[in-house]
């Protein structure tokens, strides 16, 4: 019983880190109805400058700060010069962009900072959790920020002009010119924001899997994974489905034998899939309905 | 706030190409055919080798526009049907000794009963679930050649090293020039098949689904069949593929199929243009030549480089090789009639 | 009356010329075979410059740097070095790709340290078939020490296998009660790892309580490390790269479960895997080396390491000095230097097998002191000498005797 409840709290700590992945995931999908396969990679690099500062000085919090800054615009500069002109175009020549955005950044960050893995710190300390030796204090506080952006983002799409505007945006594009949104900028601000969120989950990542230019890669699958699994339209789903992927991938490793420590993510995967044949929208997406 | 979105349907994610535009008109056939036939008696042998490789990948991509420009079922997981081709030829070869011809059909039926019914779960799925659900099987398929319950078969981590055959009756040209024809002969069938089949009944039901599914439906189109008929074509062809791969590199191993190749074989089938079959061929080699350009560019950024070249290709040519064909097309038949008046 | 002395003449001048070109052959008759001339030599090479294991893309860099030296201070013999490397993104079918272009379009006399099992065993049986030399190939699996089946592929470094039998050996008579869990890459690295523990320990292989397999897919491997706690295990093996061996150091001090604590050479290093990792956390932890680590301050005074550390400033200031990988690469390139040298003007690949199959006692400048190169035709393992270490304060502490890993049959 002690083994199951350990790793569910171990599943719990590593889902933190792809629910903070899905949400941006969830993001971009809100934004331009696509997953950027790219969005990993933008986070790594922004960790990866936001470090750099600090190695030149700058205190934690004002690097987070200037990176979230400098991974807004960035997102934002990225879809007006790369993806702006690709708009017209059909939608796999995109996906074909977001590919070789990916190979760019990923390139580009291992020959400025090497292959070397780096330690990255927190802001929350790495001690245990209310004595609990399963969950340390930084991956609480992991858990808090994810939670907290969870927050920020509901009010922003429920509440906020801007954050109806770009729904309506994203899923009727033609309405929403016609009520005078300017769509084309709905779409480089939802990059924008996309390009932060992922920022700030590169920045609560790093501590936990060591900072290099690889780190992202296999958190995007699993933030995609998640995302899908609790719905591309709802970034409640994609919290709740990174703590589910975390919690299941943990539980089919250690309770399924023989194969299951081996099969971890394809066995994910395959739920997920399961998941989406019973219920295609994700566990808390809303459906689609196609009109003919 | 409605509780149901609505997707209003717009250009369908897979665009329409005319039937009369799938293939290459006569005249630019044979002349490509010609160039095929002729170029490996003046190149050499490692040359060959490449080239051997080009019609392979080209075979996987053909596969890939079938399903996707042809019934709009995305696919990140070809990667998954090359290996299990790839495996059952190597398997076939090493352990039960049969003749490396024989393998090949053997991998196409195998992979079209595995894509079939990997098609199966897959009717419910579309756009970018279908897309994470063929990720899935691509990223499982290396842990599943890892697996030590498949170890004594497949080598596991090490994989198998595989003899390459050699030219039959004791013909007097190499190894490379005997798989490299033989290949040709198997890949010039395998597009006359599927041309045909695009244009068939099939292949119209295809891409009735494609351009609307649920319309196709009403029409009284057996969805369910045709979506899994095609997946299943494209596996078995796509298995081909991997056995003929397996045979002209000489090794099977997990480390060669992974996500990176299904990723590659995607970007093959943009820059051909989806869809159109020809353009395979131009997608294959832009996923073996120009790495290999970027690397002799520069070493240290060469995916960068490759990212550049490749941002550069889809800004010119968003549709692929196909618009390049178009223009081509255009051009001539300009300089045709200037010329008759 | 004019004919005899010519002919006398010509019969004396022919025979000294016979003679003296008999006597050339005899002596420093220059011999090559394709990719080596009088004033070049052509090394071929593939590494993962892109990819999963784009880490050890500066290996290559690293021997491109050194080689520039080597020619920078009149060559092997008056030859200069044409280094030409490749990338194959750590995929099998790139590799053959890769090598036969070497071969047969560069035209290469010798492939040296191609990286990874996968694409060395892809390549092996082309490259023996071809009679090309497979020199000193940068992985630690134990087959390529098989002179009889593929004569012409040599490994460099200890093999995985010797490495896991000399800390079986360590166990068994430090800690023959000792519980082991073991963590391992889910990869030909892990895997042969784990059989050279298995059969280190031989009839005690029940000392293994515990094995988790990981994925370099993974994120992180935390929740392997909780499992193998709850396993009771006083002992944990880490077999593991860089980044997760430092993941697995967090964890553990995260945890607070304090096995004994051993990590395989490969995550060894001070400035890629302990520094990051925390030094605190990695008190008392034991591995094994056989090459100097740049990080630590007792080899400042070393008169190797400074030869390594000049030519660092000097060739490729950018490379980082802490990464295992750089003092990796000059090792190996000063093992394929000291064997052309060895050749002479015999340039024939057979030749250059021959005198890579008999070096005895060669030590590099970055070797550990004591440990040396030896190979011979029935030996192709060149370096198979570790030395146990352990962790203390900033610094690896060795101890113990120089090890040979051979497993004594």
């Amino acid at each position: 019983m002690e083994l199951f409840t350990n790793q569910i709290l171990a599943g719990i700590a590593t889902g933190a880190i792809y629910a903070c992945m899905a949400l941006a995931v969830v993001m971009i999908y809100q934004a331009i109805d696509h997953l950027n396969f790219a969005q990993g990679e933008m986070a790594m690099f922004s960790t990866f400058v936001s470090w750099q500062l600090m190695q030149w000085g700058v205190p934690y919090w004002g690097a987070f700060l200037l990176t979230l800054a400098f991974s807004f615009a960035g997102g934002i500069a990225i879809e007006r010069l790369l993806f702006k002109p690709l708009a017209k175009a059909p939608i796999l020549t995109n996906v074909a962009g977001f590919i070789a955005l990916f190979a760019i950044i990923n390139s580009v960050a291992g020959l400025i900072w090497d292959f070397t893995i780096k330690q990255y710190p927190t802001p929350f300390g790495s001690s245990p959790f209310l004595g609990s030796q399963l969950i340390s204090t930084h991956q609480a506080g992991m858990i808090g920020v994810t939670v907290l952006l969870l927050i920020a983002l509901y009010f922003f799409f429920q509440f906020t002009r801007i954050g109806l505007a770009m729904r309506a945006a994203a899923s009727v594009p033609e309405s929403a010119r016609l009520v005078g949104i300017n769509t084309s900028w709905m779409i480089a601000l939802g990059w924008g924001m996309a390009a932060a969120i992922g920022s700030i989950a590169g920045m609560l990542i790093a501590p936990v899997v060591f900072l290099e230019p690889n780190m992202m890669g296999g958190v995007l699958i699993y933030g995609f994974a998640a995302a899908v699994l609790g719905g591309l339209t709802s970034p409640f789903g994609a919290v709740i489905g990174g703590f589910l992927v975390g919690i299941f991938e943990n539980l089919a490793g250690t309770y399924i034998p023989g194969v299951g420590n081996e099969l971890k993510l394809p066995i994910a995967l395959a739920l997920i899939v399961t998941v989406l044949v019973v219920k295609p929208a994700g566990l808390f997406g809303r459906p689609i309905v196609k009109r003919v | 706030m409605s509780a149901v979105q609505e997707a209003v349907t717009d250009a369908p994610a897979v665009e329409a190409i005319p039937k009369r535009a799938l293939t290459l008109g006569t005249g630019t056939s044979l002349v490509v055919l010609a160039l095929l036939i002729a170029a490996p008696l003046f190149v050499k042998n490692f040359i060959i080798f490449q080239m051997t490789m080009l019609l392979v990948y080209g075979l996987a991509v053909l596969a890939l526009n079938i399903l996707t420009g042809g019934s709009g079922q995305f696919s990140l997981g070809q990667s998954a049907f090359y290996a299990v081709g790839a495996y059952t030829s190597a398997i076939l070869m090493e352990h039960a000794g049969m003749n490396y011809a024989l393998t090949l059909p053997i991998a196409g039926i195998i992979c079209f009963a595995f894509g079939f019914l990997f098609g199966q779960p897959a009717l419910r799925l579309s756009g970018v679930y279908l897309a994470l659900a063929t990720f899935a099987l691509a990223t499982a398929m290396p842990q599943l050649l890892k697996l030590g319950y498949f170890e004594h078969w497949t080598g596991g981590v090490q994989g198998l090293v595989v003899t390459k055959p050699d030219a039959p009756f004791g013909l007097p040209i190499s190894q490379d020039m005997w798989l490299y024809y033989f290949t040709l002969v198997i890949t010039i069938a395998i597009y006359i098949f599927s041309v045909n089949l695009l244009k068939s009944r099939s292949g119209r039901a295809f891409m009735a689904i494609r351009d609307n599914e649920i319309a196709a439906s009403a029409m009284g189109i057996d969805v369910a069949l045709y979506k899994t008929l095609a997946f299943g074509v494209s596996a078995g062809i796509t298995g081909v593929a991997g056995g003929l791969g397996a045979i002209a590199v000489q090794f099977v191993a997990p480390d060669g199929y992974t996500i990176t190749l299904a990723i590659s074989l995607f970007l093959g089938m943009v820059v051909g243009g989806v869809g159109w079959l020809p353009g395979s061929i131009v997608g294959s080699a832009f996923i073996i030549f120009v790495p290999n350009i970027a690397e002799g560019i520069s070493k240290g950024l060469s995916g960068a480089v490759f990212g550049v070249i490749l941002f550069l290709v889809i800004f010119l040519v968003p549709h692929g090789a196909r618009q390049v064909a178009l223009v081509a097309q255009h051009l001539l038949g300009k300089l045709k009639k200037s010329q008759k008046t | 009356m004019h004919s005899r002395p010519n002919f006398l003449l010509a019969a004396f001048a022919t025979t000294v010329i016979a003679l003296t070109s008999t006597a050339d052959s005899a002596f420093a008759q220059k011999k090559y075979d394709t990719g080596a001339t009088d004033t070049e030599i052509k090394i071929g090479n593939i590494m993962p410059y892109s990819g999963p294991a784009s880490a050890y893309g500066v290996i290559g860099k690293t021997e491109a740097a050194y080689f520039n030296k080597i020619n920078a201070e009149g060559g092997i013999n008056g030859r200069k070095i044409n280094f030409i490397t490749y990338d194959d993104g750590y995929s099998p079918p790139k590799a053959v790709e890769q090598a036969r272009k070497l071969v047969e379009s560069d035209e290469v006399l010798l492939v040296f340290n191609p990286l990874g099992t996968p694409s060395n065993s892809a390549i092996q049986k082309y490259l023996n078939g071809k009679k090309v030399p497979q020199l000193f190939v940068a992985t630690g699996a134990t087959k390529w020490n098989d002179p009889k089946d593929f004569p012409w592929t040599m490994g460099w470094q200890p093999s995985y296998q010797s490495e896991a039998r000399i800390y079986a050996k360590y166990l068994m008579k430090e800690k023959p009660g000792a519980k082991i869990a073991v963590l391992f890459q889910n990869d030909d690295f892990g895997k042969d790892y784990l059989k050279g523990l298995k059969d280190g320990l031989g009839t005690k292989a029940s000392m293994i309580v515990a094995e988790e397999s990981y994925e370099t897919s993974e994120p992180t491997i935390d929740n392997h490390i909780v499992k193998l706690k709850a396993s009771g295990a006083d002992v944990f093996l880490s077999i593991t790269t860089p980044k997760f061996a430092a993941q697995a150091i967090k964890k553990l001090a995260e945890i607070e479960w304090k096995p004994l604590h051993i990590v395989s050479n490969v995550s060894a290093s001070v400035g890629g895997v302990i520094k990051p990792a925390g030094f605190e956390n990695a008190q008392g932890i034991l591995s094994a080396a056989y090459a100097k680590d740049g990080a630590d301050p007792q080899w400042d005074n070393d008169p190797g390491m400074k030869k390594f550390l000049a030519f660092l400033e000097k060739y490729d200031p950018d490379a980082n000095k802490l990464d295992g990988s750089v003092v990796y690469g000059y090792g190996a390139a000063q093992t394929m230097v000291k064997v052309l040298q060895m050749c002479g003007d015999n340039l024939t690949r057979e030749n250059v097998m021959k005198q890579a199959a008999s070096l005895k006692g060669f030590a590099p400048d970055t070797l550990l002191p004591g440990v040396t190169i030896n190979t011979s035709p029935t030996d192709f393992a060149p370096i198979d000498q570790l030395q146990m270490m352990r962790f203390k304060g900033e610094k690896w502490e060795l101890f113990g005797d120089i090890i040979s890993g051979e497993l004594s049959n």
